[in-house]
């Protein structure tokens, strides 16, 4: 423990800045992809523990786009529209064949899929790791904000980030689709009786969800190295993220996802050694406290 | 009265030829031995996180044993790798490596495991007393600690005392000439990179007393996002840094540290960074960090040393990592040792390989030797330099003097109270 480090850095401007938006950094990039994850649970009932590997798949897509055109715009677009389809494609062959079976099913079906899309990569981009590099564009020194250091690139993952929570928030609670959506979640016989294709949400749902993670991804894909299997910690924390937060709550999601990136952040300078155990700590106490998560009646 | 005997075979011979089966059974290398091909069998990872680098001992292998091959074998006779993947686990390296030696009748075993994997691999060999080639493992106490000594294994890796020992001194100089009296560390958080980071530190102490850590960072191995553990560096403002990350951690490291401008704030020591695993791959490599050489072709600048590494990448399409040397080294060790006991027996192979000085592209001098006392690799090609963005990477490596890490090694070894 090394307390005096974290309260010698709550009282450092310079320090608070660096910490919070490195905070936020790890928080935001969690956020997208707990945020698919607690969406396809709302709505479409289902823990879907193949869920990194939208994100893995979202940095490959995104590492190929740039290396055959260059340009980082399209890659991000090819990493979140590639996995929009995958995930589209997953739902309506395998996915929509297990809903309402077991829990086991259903999660041995994720689980399969963990590994066979994770032998597809080492089949497609090798096993060795890889790196995409930083677009020459944000090769530029970090700017410094009261003292404090904070990377370029990091601000514009943050903000398509926001912009990401903000679209989904508002498109969910004030569009048709978005009152359909959350309708479907609630009673899917009625949606269904009403005329409304609900297999289409639900295809639809995933594939915003694995979307979101592969745009997760895709922005990782500068800073983070890409290697079969990369989804499954991310997938690890997604899930405390969801716990904290809440099955099936967007609000929770970014707040939980907030909350880890914070204990990371500050944590590592006041509890070094236990930073890890910190996040379950605190994992550990909500769901004591209040077992359906911080946001939990709320419903996606 | 006259004791008739039935025809057949008797309770005796019955059980005789019991026991020679069993022997047999228990020791099929022996009944094998006469084949005309020797069988090696060979252990290694070859799926996982870690899969490249054993992928890259298997072709450091058979970039050598196609040469041994082609100049008539191992004593005349042809080798025959069985090469199985163990999956980076160690209960089955140990699994596999039993089944290469009683099932597929291997007569000699490289070890291309990890550490975890060589320890588990090494108690296959005791029991077993098979001969045992450690290619891997750098974890000092696998050859030093004489209670894991046994005749039959050897290791032709290189060892973790000795590269703290050279990068300590190499660090400590720097340190005095540059004033770098604040010091941070960054090392995963298992085994090898605790103890690598210790170790390394006492070294940098004892030619540097001055030097202070002032911060500590232990992160998971395999943890995609170092964000907080480079604002934690950032924060504690130290004059250079020590890391033993590697591969696809450091990669992500450097990446993530790159766009603080980290680099630019301290001198960075990263004993991993020269392996083209991690120089290949860092898309903006930073000039001026300090590293340990892995496998470099142009460490030792010697013409067989680029011809080694020419050579591979031209078989394999890139460059060799610090395995493939590493295992290419056990089997030009294993050929000059049949040339010298004239046999492919593992008894005799054992005898002639315990001091073994062979030529090396390896080695510090062009040589390498297989020490007899603890029967481990001494004499390779170790140093430390600074890195550019492209090849060679490394321009200019300053060598560790070996007379110096037997010295101090001999020292360390009596602290643990190996000797």
């Amino acid at each position: 423990m090394d307390l005096d480090t974290l309260t010698g850095c709550l009282a450092s401007s310079a320090c608070l800045v660096t910490q919070t938006t490195s905070g936020f950094i790890i928080g935001m990039l969690l956020f997208l992809v707990a945020v698919g994850l607690t969406l396809i649970f709302g709505v479409l009932k289902v823990v879907n523990f193949s869920h990194g590997a939208f994100y893995m798949f979202g940095a490959y897509f995104a590492m190929t786009a740039y290396q055959l055109t260059g340009s980082f715009a399209l890659a991000m677009l090819c990493g979140a529209a590639g996995t929009a389809l995958l995930g589209l494609i997953f739902e309506r062959v395998f996915m929509s064949r297990v809903y309402g079976r077991d829990v086991l099913m259903q999660v041995l079906v994720c689980y399969a899929f963990v590994l066979i899309f994770d032998d597809v990569v080492r089949m497609i981009w090798g096993p060795e790791f890889k790196s995409m590099g930083m677009p020459a564009a944000f090769q530029i020194p970090p700017l410094f904000i009261a003292g404090g250091v904070v990377p370029p690139y990091y601000l514009l993952l943050i903000a398509v980030a926001l912009v990401a929570a903000i679209i989904l928030g508002l498109g969910l609670a004030r569009t048709r689709i978005g009152k359909v959506i959350r309708a479907a979640a609630h009673n899917p016989g009625m949606v269904s009786a009403l005329g409304i294709n609900t297999g289409l949400i639900y295809g639809g749902v995933f594939a915003l969800g694995g979307m979101l993670a592969g745009l997760a991804g895709a922005l990782a894909a500068p800073v983070r190295s890409l290697t079969p299997g990369m989804g499954f910690s991310v997938l690890i924390e997604s899930f405390i993220v969801t716990v904290i937060g809440g099955m099936g709550s967007i609000l929770g999601a970014l707040i939980g996802a907030l909350l880890i990136g914070m204990i990371r952040s500050f944590g590592s300078l006041g509890f070094p050694l236990f930073t890890e155990g910190l996040m379950y700590l605190f994992m550990v106490i909500v769901l004591v406290s209040r077992p359906t998560g911080l946001f939990g009646k709320e419903v996606a | 009265m006259t004791r008739t005997r039935k025809p057949g075979i008797s309770r005796r011979s019955t059980l005789a030829l019991m026991g020679a089966g069993a022997v047999t059974f228990a020791t099929p290398w022996v009944a094998r031995a006469q084949a005309k091909t020797i069988k090696v069998g060979m252990p290694t990872i070859l799926s996982g996180r870690v899969a490249q680098l054993g992928t890259s001992s298997r072709n450091g292998v058979m970039l050598e044993v196609e040469k041994v091959n082609a100049a008539g074998g191992l004593a005349g006779r042809q080798i025959e790798m069985v090469i199985r993947d163990s999956k980076g686990q160690p209960q089955e390296a140990a699994r596999v490596a039993r089944e290469l030696v009683n099932t597929d009748g291997c007569e000699l075993l490289i070890d291309a495991e990890a550490s975890s994997g060589a320890f588990a691999v090494h108690e296959v060999a005791r029991d077993l007393g098979v001969l045992c080639i450690h290619t891997n493992s750098e974890t000092s106490s696998l050859t030093a600690d004489p209670k894991q000594h046994i005749p039959n294994a050897f290791r032709t890796a290189r060892q973790g005392v000795h590269d703290s020992i050279v990068g300590g001194s190499y660090a400590a100089a720097i340190a005095k000439a540059k004033g770098l009296k604040k010091w941070a560390t960054c090392s995963p958080d298992y085994a090898y990179g605790r103890d690598t980071t210790g170790e390394y530190v006492t070294y940098l102490k004892r030619f540097a007393p001055d030097v202070e850590i002032i911060s500590e960072s232990w992160p998971k191995l395999f943890q995609p996002d170092y964000t907080e553990v480079v604002t934690k560096i950032l924060q504690a403002k130290p004059q250079a840094l020590y890391s033993c990350l590697w591969g696809g951690d450091l990669t992500s490291y450097i990446d993530q540290a790159n766009i603080y401008a980290l680099f630019t704030q301290m001198e960075v020591f990263a004993v991993n960074m020269a392996d083209y695993t991690a120089l290949t791959v860092v898309k903006n490599l930073p000039k001026g960090i300090h590293s340990g050489n892995r496998y470099i072709k142009t460490y030792p600048a010697t013409a067989e040393n680029a011809a080694w590494g020419d050579a591979y990448k031209a078989k394999y399409g890139e460059y060799p990592t610090n395995w493939s040397w590493e295992n290419a080294t056990a089997i030009m060790l294993l050929a000059e040792a049949s040339k010298k006991a004239n046999s492919a027996d593992g008894k005799k192979l054992a005898e002639a390989l315990r001091g073994l000085k062979i030529k090396s592209p390896f080695g510090a001098d062009g040589t390498v030797t297989m020490r007899a006392e603890d029967q481990t690799l001494i004499g390779y090609a170790i140093g430390w330099g600074t890195t550019i963005p492209q090849e060679p990477y490394v321009p200019e490596v300053k060598p560790g003097d070996w007379k110096t890490i037997l010295e101090l090694e001999a020292e360390w070894k009596k602290s643990k109270g190996y000797t």
